[in-house]
């Protein structure tokens, strides 16, 4: 190899530096030095772990953070929340709350008549279910048909396909209280919709204030506010159906009605079943935007399982927490057996 | 030479630190909410002791009140409660409270100033105390005003001013006199949704919350009277449907339609004088009228606010003395006279409000009157040891008659074996 003579070294070194790349080079250098120092520390702290627990053991250090978390945050709550269930008294601690076995829940289940909750000795749970289940049934319902007419209709070649979609999308974008309290400004008594109403000569609507439409602005809104998140995904279901099944239906002279139920359909019934699970979820789950709403008015017409389990263990003057958290164990076994069921039947729909 | 430099460098520097160190005031937070312009008068107030005491700072957490009923309890509760707060709901934090006795300049002064039962009112029930855990900053009592300017507009005659016994009757039928007179927009009646203030006008129409040994039945003829006045009310059209349904489980005043000038009478209290004297001026001709009579006579509800200091703080000593200022003659009689408060203190003499609206001086004379004749079940109600379980379960179960959900008998049940729940689960506690 020849030698380069020292002025000449100099001078390439000098020219090299002052080179953007060679700056990019350096910095890369840098960086590089910086994480081998970084990966040379890991390594010599768990080298000596993985020697003494092997490479599979290996895989619980690293998922020990996630799990302290977990366990923290989500597992510990759970726990107490079991242990709250069986004991009363308003103390918060739980040293200090007597243990009374299954009291809360059989106070809870104590009913004449579970369909009418007048006869129930805790009314105000068994209204928040019946007001659930409605809720459920109805907010459900709409959102997957809306969000399936959506999602057939952003599927064909429109003109502005792109801008419609983000339509559709941007309102799941929106925190619940801020749709909550647009809404409000224009349901209220002297709200938006009230000021086309009365300049329409009719008497104003007690749109938030009789129970019968509130809870119809309550699924309204609700499914306008989360309709466009589900659209997306049965999108997605719709674009995987590829397009010779249509293509092949056609030369056989199928109309497009047949196409929707023979292809359609069954293909997205996959995709559906993943959309029906999470919406019902989170309907079952109802809160935040109710609450920021009609605060579960008026009377208990929107008052839902999740505010009850709330306003009896936060919100009242005596803080029940053993019957909130009874209501939150029943709530939760209901969420689970509902979940299973919708999974076993997902898998018995699903083309193989 | 070099050495002695570096040596006076250190002692530079160590002196610098401790003198930072030294500067560090302590930092005391204060919760507190507002109806009118009191946040606003004690942080002046506290501005000047800071300025006079360096080494503390208080933070005044200015919150909504819903905070003070729902959030507050919790905070203190799970260990985080701020070292003080003005509360409404003394009983709740029983136990919790410091015992600022040993800390304070002169306990006797407190006791001379502050009225017994208030002091009681925070010690835990049960136990022989003499502990000092804060001061009522505050004096309520509940009552109606009248809008004058629209009993006049509508050429309807203001009951009170012809007869000292105005009946709820009397009241509601000449207010809706008024409202009908005006038409659209203006309403003739409205009652904060809240248990404290439906309990005047249901005492005074004869409801007997209390028997002798203090236990509570709440289905007495009195009680059903004035429940289904107000469910007429809502039912007739008479009052603001949002007041009462349009707010949730929470309380909700209706002070917003009286400050607009919709509303011909409204039910709440001697509180609202600041907000009324700041928010409707002399933009209309407003005034207290007496508590209307009735079966059970003429009575409003005592209330009002207490500043209290909680045990969890970690600076007793500056907290009492932050009490003890805020408690002192000269500074509680500012704060009462720039807040049109109807003070707590029993020593502090004549006051000059400052206020030059004849409106503002006629409500709180008309109050101060008022409060001479509140009746005991009243008294019972907001200080005794069973008045914490009632207020709410009546507001929601009456509320629930205003929208159907239940009749006023079942409503009437409910509201008793609610109150004997939550008795119970108190009493285990």
């Amino acid at each position: 190899m020849a030698s380069i003579p020292p002025t000449a070294a100099r001078k390439k070194i000098k020219r090299s530096v002052s080179s953007p790349a060679d700056v990019l080079r350096l910095v890369g250098q840098f960086f590089e030095a910086v994480y081998q120092v970084f990966v040379n520390i890991i390594d010599f702290l768990m080298h000596p772990l993985q020697n003494r627990l092997g490479v599979r053991g290996m895989a619980y250090v690293f998922v020990l953070p996630n799990l302290l978390i977990f366990g923290v945050f989500i597992l510990l709550p759970m726990l107490l929340n079991f242990y709250y269930a069986f004991t009363g008294s308003t103390n918060l601690y739980p040293a200090d709350r007597p243990f009374v076995g299954l009291e809360n829940l059989s106070r809870l289940f104590s009913c004449g008549n579970f369909l009418d909750p007048n006869t129930c000795e805790v009314d105000v749970f068994w209204r928040a279910v019946s007001n659930t289940g409605g809720y459920v049934i109805f907010q459900v319902t709409t959102m997957i048909l809306m969000s399936l007419i959506s999602a057939l209709a952003l599927n064909r070649k429109l003109a502005g396909q792109g801008f419609f979609r983000s339509v559709f999308f941007y309102p799941v974008l929106l925190s619940p209280v801020v749709v909550a309290l647009i809404w409000k400004w224009i349901l209220q008594q002297d709200g938006l919709l009230n000021a086309l109403v009365v300049s329409l000569g009719q008497e104003r609507v007690g749109f938030l204030l009789s129970p019968q439409w509130a809870q119809f602005w309550v699924v309204v809104i609700s499914v306008w506010a989360q309709m466009g998140f589900y659209t997306l995904i049965l999108l997605a279901g719709l674009q995987a159906i590829p397009s010779e099944l249509y293509e092949a239906a056609s030369i056989d002279g199928a109309s497009q009605t047949q196409s929707f139920w023979r292809i359609t359909l069954p293909l997205l019934m996959p995709t559906m079943f993943v959309v029906i699970v999470l919406s019902l979820i989170r309907a079952v789950q109802v809160f935040d935007q109710v609450f920021a709403l009609t605060g579960g008015g008026p009377g208990t017409a929107t008052t839902y399982m999740v505010q009850y389990i709330y306003d009896v263990g936060l919100a009242s003057q005596t803080n029940q927490y053993g019957i909130a958290s009874a209501a939150s164990l029943v709530m939760a076994f209901f969420l689970l057996l509902l979940t299973a069921v919708q999974l076993r039947l997902g898998r018995n729909s699903e083309i193989t | 030479m070099k050495r002695l430099v570096t040596l006076v460098v250190l002692a530079l520097l160590v002196m610098g630190t401790m003198s930072v160190y030294g500067q560090d005031a302590v930092e005391l937070r204060f919760a507190w909410y507002s109806d009118g312009n009191e946040g606003e008068v004690v942080r002046d107030l506290l501005d000047r002791f800071e300025a006079d005491n360096p080494d503390i700072t208080v933070i005044l957490d200015e919150q909504p009140y819903t905070y003070i009923l729902e959030q507050l309890p919790l905070q203190v509760e799970a260990g985080e409660a701020p070292d003080m707060a003005r509360i409404t709901a003394g009983e709740r934090y029983r136990g919790f409270y410091l015992d600022l006795r040993p800390y304070l300049a002169d306990p006797a002064y407190w006791e001379a100033s502050f009225p017994a039962a208030v002091l009681e009112w925070l010690r835990p029930v049960g136990e022989e105390s003499d502990a000092i855990h804060g001061f009522p900053n505050q004096f309520t009592v509940t009552g109606p005003y009248i809008n004058r300017t629209l009993f006049e507009q509508a050429g309807v005659e203001v009951p009170s001013d012809s007869s000292d016994a105005v009946s709820w009757a009397e009241w509601t039928e000449a207010a809706t006199a008024v409202a009908e007179a005006l038409g659209e927009g203006t309403f003739a009646v409205a009652i904060d949704r809240s248990g404290h203030r439906f309990a005047g006008p249901a005492f005074s129409s004869g409801a007997v919350y209390f028997d002798d040994e203090g236990s509570v039945t709440i289905d007495t003829p009195g009680f059903r009277s004035f429940a289904q006045t107000l469910v007429d009310w809502h039912a007739n059209g008479l009052t603001p449907l949002d007041v009462w349904l349009g707010s949730g489980g929470t309380y909700a005043a209706a002070a917003p339609y009286f400050i607009n000038g919709q509303l011909a009478l409204y039910m709440s209290g001697s509180w609202q004088i600041s907000n009324f004297a700041t928010n409707i001026g002399d933009a209309f001709d407003w005034e207290a009228v007496p508590n209307p009579t009735g079966e059970g006579g003429s009575t409003g509800m005592p209330g009002g606010t207490a500043v209290v200091a909680f045990a969890q703080t970690e600076h007793p000593a500056e907290v009492a003395r932050v009490m003890d200022y805020l408690a002192s003659v000269d500074v509680y009689r500012e704060f009462a006279e720039r807040t049109l408060f109807i003070p707590g203190h029993q020593g502090l003499g004549e006051l000059n409000y400052q206020t030059e609206l004849p409106a503002a001086k006629q409500a709180l004379g008309m109050f101060a009157a008022e409060a001479l004749h509140i009746s005991d079940q009243a008294y019972m109600l907001q200080f005794g040891p069973s008045g914490f379980a009632i207020n709410n379960p009546v507001r929601d179960r009456l509320t629930q008659v205003i929208t159907g959900e239940l009749t006023l008998d079942d409503a009437i049940t409910r509201i008793q074996e609610d109150i004997d729940t939550a008795l119970a689960t108190a009493a285990s506690s």
